[in-house]
């Protein structure tokens, strides 16, 4: 199968080694995957922030560029969910910019539903000997409904012991330009978020998003607390070979 | 006298700075709003038709506002046959001015007031007080609010953000007959209210009431309540005063089946409200009168996207959800109407020419759990990011966020720009400046790599 990755522009610029992992992941899997370079960002934080004609534009940019491809996958459940719930909205039916994002935004996949419903594996081959707790973004859970295809791949990861995070539906504080907007109540919630963290005494915080881990992570290490945070897709690469 | 709203002022991101410093008020938010959202969830979960019956909450409240001119003929025609008048408001002093003049008419200088934040809305207790008039709130919290001269924080309950020892000290001060072996038991602080309000009720020849709901099929009018104080209002006095935003409106009896579970399961967390009453029109030995409220309605029904908010049923179950609203408390939205639904319709209503509501629509982390708890199935984040693009923008704002959007929107523009910054990642400073000193106030920022994705696709996979 050929996989386009859509890496995302803050995996990108910031945190490589998500993209690394996931081309190494889904080779080990079998896909062929490529990597269109014209790709910048999907537009959610343009859009969200209330700048639509820009982020039109970069939703109109990334329909031409992942035009054509079987499948679209995206380490980022926010930026999936971008493509797959607000594309729709953005532009006028009928017009050619509704057809063209009705023609991309089915293929367009989080990590964690291309390999579950299209690969249709839950064993990964991965290895991760740690305690680790999961939080559900927001977007992944309440915009894609991922439910628990995350959770069902780190249970099959040997090493991996996976615990409960309190409150792990509720929202970390991040929310794009919401951080810096309203700084006082993002960093309440980032604090009650660490809290709960602290309290399953994981070493290591995962989340298919790296947004919302650089917020908690930005929190976690601003307190000292030692936990580290780990994109869902760099604990899915990881093997014994590789440990 | 309970403060007015109008004026408040500053935004919503400073007044919330403030209420998250408070950990009292931390304490009692966290507290109430899990409590009520843990009772919510579990009798939400009895009913196995939940989301069909969100969804015919939603059909039967969108059918109505597309046809809302023909059910409000419908309504005052059926109220009119049913003896009672019917009055058309267009705004604020529109509508303080028809309640005004028939307190007058009665010749009464007091009132009792029931459930409406419709009242709060227009600020009608300050209108009759401008005019020698006396407005009593009977509902608990709602009086709780009035004694202690400040702004409800909640749509349910009011008081949310008071605790009952704080209670008790606005008792002892404002209420005539208690004395200070008062304690702060809850039933006691009770027994208080109901004795104050008791001589309130027996002694008022006039109310004032809201509705959850009117039915224009019948011309009926539907109030839920907890305490009974609703029910004494409607029936003791000689005059009842109604002012209902038009939206409230259903067009048959046998739509309240579908609301009448759906309104006290979100709101209050029970299968059913202890009072439900109705009345149609005027009854033996009372006069009725109906204000029928724009104030902005007809605006927002106007707006595309933004017109769902008048879906709202007025249950809380979106602020009990939201961790914005947790944090922050009610008083930072600045208006009657707190939390999300707040953000939306507050901005709507009043329009975003004040540093306050235009900051509103921002007050939300876009994390969706009050679309998901909403009984009608209002799309709150779609709303609130339609009204941000409407929102004015700081210059600098504009121009970074333009800036931004030249760059990613070509991949060679964008590839330079994280060149540029791996080169100065040794010089990135701890603390960040300008507004970017809200993110390092209180997180570190990531270290930026020493080669960007792309740049490690390029090196390994085309060369």
């Amino acid at each position: 199968m050929r996989v386009a990755l859509f890496i995302t522009c803050v995996n990108d610029t910031l945190f490589p080694g998500t993209g690394k992992a996931v081309v190494s992941l889904l080779r080990r899997l079998g896909c062929d995957v490529d990597f269109p370079a014209a790709q910048t960002c999907c537009g959610q934080m343009h859009v969200n922030t209330g700048y639509r004609e820009e982020g039109v534009r970069l939703a109109r940019h990334f329909t031409e560029v992942f035009a054509g491809y079987d499948a679209v996958v995206a380490p980022s459940g926010s930026c999936a969910a971008m493509v797959r719930e607000q594309y729709p909205k953005l532009a006028k039916p009928g017009s050619r910019g509704a057809a063209a994002i009705a023609e991309v935004t089915p293929k367009v996949y989080e990590l964690s539903e291309f390999l579950i419903d299209v690969l249709k594996v839950q064993d990964v081959g991965a290895y991760f000997p740690h305690r680790v707790t999961y939080h559900p973004t927001c977007h992944s859970l309440r915009g894609l409904h991922l439910g628990d295809r995350p959770t069902r791949l780190l249970r099959n990861v040997r090493g991996l012991e996976l615990v409960p995070l309190p409150g792990a539906e509720e929202c970390c504080g991040f929310g794009g330009t919401f951080a810096v907007k309203n700084p006082a109540v993002s960093a309440a919630m980032g604090a009650d978020k660490t809290r709960s963290i602290m309290d399953t005494g994981a070493e290591v915080l995962c989340a298919a998003d790296n947004s919302c881990l650089m917020h908690i992570g930005g929190t976690l290490s601003r307190q000292q607390t030692g936990v580290r945070t780990m994109h869902l897709a760099e604990i899915l690469a990881s093997t014994e070979e590789a440990q | 006298m309970s403060a007015t709203f109008i004026g408040m002022p500053g935004n919503f991101p400073q007044n919330s700075k403030k209420a998250v410093q408070n950990s009292q008020l931390r304490f009692n938010l966290r507290k109430a709003t899990h409590t009520i959202r843990g009772k919510r969830a579990s009798v939400v979960g009895e009913l196995p038709d939940w989301q069909e019956l969100r969804a015919a909450g939603k059909a039967i409240k969108d059918h109505t506002l597309h046809h809302l001119d023909r059910y409000l003929l419908q309504l005052e025609e059926a109220v009119t046959r049913a003896g009672g008048t019917v009055h058309w408001a267009r705004d604020a002093a529109e509508a303080n001015r028809i309640v005004t003049d028939l307190v007058k008419a009665t010749g009464e200088t007091e009132v009792v007031k029931v459930k409406s934040m419709a009242t709060q809305e227009i600020e009608l207790n300050q209108a009759l007080a401008a005019h020698g008039i006396t407005a009593y709130e009977t509902d608990l919290a709602e009086l709780i609010v009035q004694l202690g001269d400040d702004f409800p924080s909640h749509i349910l309950v009011p008081a949310i953000h008071r605790n009952r020892s704080e209670i008790r000290e606005i008792f002892l001060d404002k209420m005539p007959h208690v004395t200070p072996d008062l304690t702060d038991d809850p039933p006691a602080l009770a027994e208080a209210a109901r004795l104050h309000l008791r001589e309130r009720f027996l002694r008022s020849k006039v109310a004032i009431s809201g509705a959850n709901f009117m039915v224009a099929e019948t011309g009926t009018l539907v109030v839920l309540e907890s305490e009974g104080n609703g029910r004494m209002c409607l029936t003791l006095p000689e005059t009842l005063i109604s002012v209902v935003g038009i939206e409230k409106l259903l067009p048959s009896w046998r739509d309240l089946e579908v609301f009448l579970q759906l309104l006290p399961r979100s709101s209050t967390g029970e299968r059913m409200n202890p009072y439900t009453s109705m009345w149609t029109g005027a009854t033996e030995g009372q006069d009725f009168h109906l204000v029928l409220l724009d104030n902005g309605r007809t605006d927002v029904l106007a707006d595309e996207v933004g017109r769902q908010a008048l879906r709202c049923i007025r249950c809380s179950a979106c602020l009990n959800v939201c961790p914005v609203y947790e944090r922050a408390g009610g008083h930072a939205y600045g208006s009657v109407y707190p939390g999300p639904i707040g953000a939306i319709l507050t901005p709507q209503l009043r329009g975003m020419s004040s540093e306050l509501d235009a900051s509103l629509p921002f007050a939300s982390s876009l994390c969706g759990a009050c679309y998901e708890a909403c009984p009608v199935a209002i799309d709150i984040p779609e709303v609130l990011v339609d009204l941000r693009a409407k929102a004015p923008h700081a210059a600098a704002e504009r121009a970074g966020m333009k800036v931004a959007g030249w760059i990613l929107n070509d991949h060679q523009r964008l590839a330079k720009a994280q060149r540029a910054a791996t080169r100065v990642r040794k010089l990135v400073p701890k603390r960040l400046p300008g507004p970017l000193s809200a993110w390092t106030d209180t997180r570190d920022i990531p270290e930026i790599p020493e080669e960007s994705f792309r740049d490690w696709w390029e090196r390994n996979e085309r060369a």
